[in-house]
């Protein structure tokens, strides 16, 4: 026994040739496979890499051990370690004459370094030498380096001699020139700009092999540039037609198909060349008809060129026959067991409806299926299909599945994806305003952090707006319900910044507009919302200007405001905070508690969001007060521009940095003062994207222009705060951009004496800017016009009869003849299976608004049958065997060593003694050659194994190492 | 292009990393861990694909094959076929079986570097080079044919002269 054990270890360490390793590596290896746990581990392989430190620096390493040190560090960096110590080491190797020294040397560069590393310029040269060796496994080695290793500078250093070897006689070392070149060209397109003939050469030589290679290239140039390789579709299509009649070597065939992987190329080059070129396509439809008919069906590559002939077709010019062809294979897929084939078939499905949006039709049933699949991939690949079939009338079932699922997973970067396209179907497909209010709730709830601001912003925008309907009843209505779901949603825990901000800007304009709350039940609302943990300083200013305007809307209406205790301790924690964005808003507050009514009625509008704000950028309103002011001998304003020398504010700023980064003495005296109002009042004006507020001048004012000055930059700065926070550049457009004329003279005027907040627009000015919000609608329905198109070019039926489909299932969603019919069908039919859920949502869902229902409901049950009886899921064996014992082996290494006495020489014995009984069993079992997918354990050669294990002393339960068998037959 | 062939354990430890862009070591682990969390999250008996635009950028994809203790993952971008993509690391399995007579988990720890010439003359830059693996195996045959002759002549002395120097 003991002797069986130790020639079993003989045989692990040597019986691979030169591959071998020494002892000392097998410890190694076994010590990290014993290691408990991930500490033990990093302190086995520091040790490993101390003691190489060391050794490799020794003065005379014999070079066989080099070879061994420079591998184990290849493993040490494989694990996580640095190893970079020994980069130099590995270099030096490549330039050792012994061919495995060589190659072990290439293969270490190749893994550690990077093509930009210092260490590559003293390889180049190696490099250069060894593309010209005799032996072409060194040129190989080399070739494999190259396309590594050589950057963009270095590309012309070796391009000539890898361009020799398109001529070398081993068509392995043509075949990787080829790919090499192509590397050249990832890298850098112009390096290699100039042989281009060279890869249109190389598509005729005289091995496929090397033809298939330069195919790589091709693909990627024709994908940078289609027109100029139109010639080749004749050359491709004639090549093709030669692979799939099988006229290449036998040597090529791979599970009985043609060199697939060459088809393949073939058809994604075809797809390229023919897409939108009806002549360029004519060409390749016998090809493709002939593929379609041919192929191999059972194997998993068959399967491969059918997908990628399905591609190919949905690429190229339209063309019946084809795409019938391309619909059937797209069915087979879908019908199948085999989920990777489902993934395909969905996938293909979606790229099929682009051309004929009547094909999901069908196959709607396998669609739902593949939505209530387990499997992940294919949940998100349906999405995918489900997110290009949205229309109006199905968008409500879609978005609710979408949300749904997007609420169950923890991937950050799917879940945002996923949100934006919840948030993109909704916004445009939304068949009503409740229903956009509460999906868009749904997406913020869940997903709030991860969606774009401009999406908060666009909601918004909708709550203050409606749809643009002129029913003023069915507008406020939509804001009593946004009150009303926000009113809920706040005590929910942990809601996302950006759906807080949201929530207070709506209960702020329209909490107490209804007259269903009382403001004090609102305003604590909202001081709540400060108070919860995660409340950012954004969410705070949100609140408290939603505050603000509650207790402005109070006021004007005559009431009293009444201060809550905790509204009082916000304002004054506010006003102490560190954020001078924050102070300034409290501030805000308190000054607006202590004006009259009437004065806050102007300040504070009702409903006034809406409303265009005149900013009169020359300020000419205070025009009065500057005369004045020069009469009684202050100095007159001198324009920024203007100014000269070092008193010019703006750039006091830098220059202050400056001096405090020189930490020089000044010794010239400091400017006199100016008279600050000119100063502070052109900032006022000029609203920046960033400047959350507006400071208030402070400054010296006639008592009754300042009252109105102050009173109008403080609506202005709250207001303008609220377009900026909106984010104006979105939401413009709508709201009319505020109108920055420089003619409005008078008008500006009057503003100063009323109110500059909007309400009063001087007619030329309104029309103006009128003007310029018609034009911006135009534009916009434009817009959605041609997306309408889109979707009805997509699925069928011109865009008038989707509307008026839009508006049917909007009234009566579930009224439909048909749409009540087929649910009933498929119900009947599938009372055992899982669907019932899902077959009434299929209407819905899939309504692809085919114009003659009748004709559909007579065929349909058949289809509907076959996709629910068909694939029942049944777990392939070959799967469940490599799972039990996958799930029962955790590690293969940890398994052997541990279940095992610890003499030392056990594992050898162990994976020799059952690699006998394995080849025994092979004997027995000889399909080799079969394709993986028929292959399935056999629960006798099971049982048969364990048996003979059994008797040589091992107890093999799942530890069976050579479980590839199963799969290898 | 194939961006990445990762061959791992059950338990996460890489096998065999091979990067067709560069990578950092240090990030070369983060990715194999984060390929390895979404492995082993996914139940049997699902599809063999997984998108892997969160891990490896936009538009890639990922293949894996999970045989007995090990992983077999191939990242790949949109330029690939994910059915031929599986069907490549069936190419690769089945060379490795027919190279190791019935490969484990233990040759491929101990001959990693024969699973890179293995790999490379199935891969070469990115790209699919041979997908018999009757062809590969004799081109590797052919290495070590030659490497042996090459080294007995070579340097055979070298290393008894190793050998006694100790």
């Amino acid at each position: 026994m003991e002797q069986l054990k130790t020639i079993g270890r003989e045989l692990a360490i040597g019986s691979h040739g030169g591959w071998g390793q020494s002892k000392e590596f097998l410890d190694l290896v076994k010590s990290i496979g014993e290691a408990r746990s991930k500490a033990e581990e990093d302190r086995i392989i520091l040790r490993e890499v101390e003691s190489l430190r060391r050794r490799i620096a020794e003065p005379d390493v014999p070079r066989r051990k080099m070879k061994e040190y420079i591998i184990r560090l290849v493993y040490a960096e494989m694990l996580g370690h640095d190893a970079s110590f020994g980069y130099i080491h590995a270099v030096k190797m490549t330039h050792d004459d012994a061919l495995p020294l060589k190659r072990t040397g290439y293969l270490a560069v190749t893994l550690f370094l990077s093509e930009d590393h210092d260490l590559i310029i003293l390889i180049v040269n190696t490099i250069q030498k060894d593309l010209r060796s005799d032996n072409y496994l060194v040129v190989c080695a080399a070739l494999a380096a190259v396309c590594k290793l050589i950057n963009e500078e270095t590309i012309p250093a070796v391009l000539p001699q890898v361009v020799d070897l398109l001529a070398h006689p081993k068509e392995a070392v043509r075949r990787k020139a080829v790919m090499a070149l192509h590397r050249f060209y990832q890298r850098s397109p112009a390096s290699v700009s100039h042989l281009v003939s060279n890869f249109r050469k190389r598509l005729c030589d005289n091995d496929p092999g090397v033809m298939g290679a330069t195919l790589c290239p091709l693909f990627d140039l024709i994908s940078a540039d289609v027109n100029s390789y139109k010639d080749l579709v004749i050359s491709f299509v004639g090549i093709l037609k030669q692979v799939a009649e099988r006229r290449l070597p036998k040597t090529y065939d791979y599970h009985q198909m043609a060199a697939p992987f060459i088809q393949i190329k073939l058809l994604k080059i075809l797809a390229l060349l023919g897409s939108g070129d009806k002549q360029a396509s004519g060409h390749m439809y016998n090809v493709l008809g002939d593929i379609f008919r041919k192929c191999e069906q059972s194997s998993n590559i068959g399967n491969a060129v059918l997908y990628e002939s399905i591609c190919c077709v949905s690429s190229i010019y339209p063309n019946a026959k084809l795409l019938e062809a391309a619909a059937e294979a797209t069915s087979k897929f879908l019908k199948s067991d085999s989920h990777n084939l489902k993934y395909m078939g969905v996938d293909a499905l979606g790229r099929l409806i682009r051309i004929n949006p009547d094909i999901a039709e069908e196959h709607q049933l396998a669609v739902i299926d593949c939505l209530e699949d387990p499997d992940d991939t294919l949940k998100r690949k349906t999405f995918e299909l489900l997110y290009k079939m949205t229309k109006s009338t199905n968008v409500e079932v879609i978005v609710d599945r979408m949300i749904e699922y997007m609420i169950n997973i923890s991937d950050n970067h799917y879940k945002t994806e996923i949100a934006s396209r919840c948030v993109e179907l909704a916004e445009q497909f939304a068949p009503t305003n409740e229903w956009f209010i509460r999906t868009m709730n749904k997406v913020f709830e869940h997903a709030g952090d991860l969606v774009n601001v401009r999406v908060a912003h666009n909601l918004m925008r909708l709550i203050a707006e409606g749809f643009g309907e002129d029913d003023e009843g069915a507008e406020s209505q939509l804001r009593s319900s946004a009150v009303d779901s926000y009113l809920r949603i706040l005590g929910e825990p942990k809601l996302p910044s950006l759906f807080l901000q949201v929530i207070c800007w709506v209960l702020g304009e329209y909490g107490t507009a209804d007259g269903k709350y009382p403001a004090a039940y609102i305003i604590g609302k909202l001081c709540d919302v400060t108070e919860a943990l995660l409340c950012d300083d954004t969410v705070k200013a949100y609140a408290i200007s939603a505050i603000m305007k509650i207790c402005a809307f109070e006021i004007s209406e005559g009431r009293k405001v009444e201060m809550l205790p905790e509204c009082q301790s916000l304002i004054d924690e506010l006003s102490t905070s560190h954020s001078t964005d924050l102070e300034q808003r409290a501030y805000e507050l308190q000054a607006l508690l202590c004006l009259e009514s009437q004065a806050v009625e102007s300040v504070m509008p009702l409903d006034a969001s809406c409303e265009d704000i005149e900013i009169d950028k020359n300020l000419t309103f205070l025009k009065d007060f500057v005369q004045q002011s020069i009469e009684n001998g202050a100095r007159p304003y001198i324009p920024e521009s203007e100014r000269s020398g070092t008193s010019n504010v703006s750039n006091f700023k830098s220059q202050y940095q400056h001096e405090a980064s020189s930490h020089m003495l000044r010794f010239e005296a400091y400017e006199l003062p100016r008279p600050s109002p000119a100063h502070v009042i052109p900032q006022v004006s000029v609203p920046t994207p960033i400047a959350d507020f507006f400071p208030v001048p402070e400054t010296t004012y006639n008592s009754e222009t300042s009252q109105a000055s102050k009173l109008s930059s403080v609506a202005d700065a709250s207001s303008a705060a609220h377009g900026i926070k909106l984010h104006l550049d979105g939401v413009q457009r709508r709201w009319g951009r505020p109108t920055y004329s420089s003619s409005s003279g008078p008008s500006s005027t009057t503003s100063t004496e009323k109110t500059t907040n909007g309400i009063t627009h001087i007619d030329g000015v309104g029309s103006q800017s009128r003007d310029k919000l018609n034009e911006s609608r135009r534009q916009q329905p434009e817009v959605s016009a041609e997306k309408q198109k889109l979707a009805a070019s997509l699925f069928g039926g011109s865009a008038g009869k989707t509307e008026k489909k839009a508006t049917s299932t909007q009234r009566a969603p579930k009224g439909n003849t048909r749409n009540a019919e087929r649910p009933g069908v498929s119900r009947s039919v599938s009372p055992e299976t899982s669907k019932e859920k899902a077959a009434p949502s299929v209407p819905d869902l899939l309504d692809l608004g085919e114009p003659n229902p009748t004709s559909t409901t007579i065929v349909d049950p058949f289809k509907q049958l076959e996709g629910l009886v068909g694939p029942t899921p049944v777990p392939s064996p070959l799967d469940n065997s490599v799972k039990t014992s996958g799930l029962e082996t955790p590690d293969l290494m940890a398994a052997v060593y541990t279940d095992l006495p610890p003499s030392g020489s056990s594992s050898g014995s162990f994976t020799s003694t059952t690699r006998d009984m394995h080849s025994a069993d092979k004997t027995s079992n000889t399909a080799t050659s079969e394709p993986s997918i028929k292959k399935g354990p056999f629960p006798q050669d099971s049982l048969r194994k364990d048996a003979r294990a059994r008797q040589v002393g091992v107890t093999p339960t799942g530890n069976n190492p050579n479980l590839f068998k199963d799969l290898l037959g | 292009m194939i961006r990445a062939v990762i061959v791992m354990n059950t338990q996460g430890k890489p096998r065999l990393l091979k990067f067709y862009e560069f990578q950092p070591p240090e990030k070369q682990q983060e990715l194999t861990r984060s390929v390895f969390a979404v492995l082993s999250g996914r139940p049997d008996n699902v599809s063999n694909f997984v998108e892997a635009d969160a891990i490896f950028g936009p538009g890639t994809r990922l293949v894996y094959k999970h045989l007995a203790t090990l992983y077999f993952v191939f990242v790949f971008d949109s330029c690939e076929n994910e059915l031929a993509m599986l069907d490549l690391i069936q190419v690769l399995v089945e060379t490795l079986d027919r190279c190791f007579k019935n490969v484990c988990e233990l040759d491929i720890v101990f001959n990693f570097n024969k699973m890179h010439t293995i790999l490379d003359e199935i891969i070469f830059g990115g790209q699919v080079l041979e997908t018999s693996s009757e062809r590969v195996l004799k081109a590797v045959e052919e290495i070590s044919r030659l490497e042996k002759s090459s080294s007995s002549v070579s340097f055979v002395p070298k290393s008894v002269s190793g050998r006694f120097g100790r």
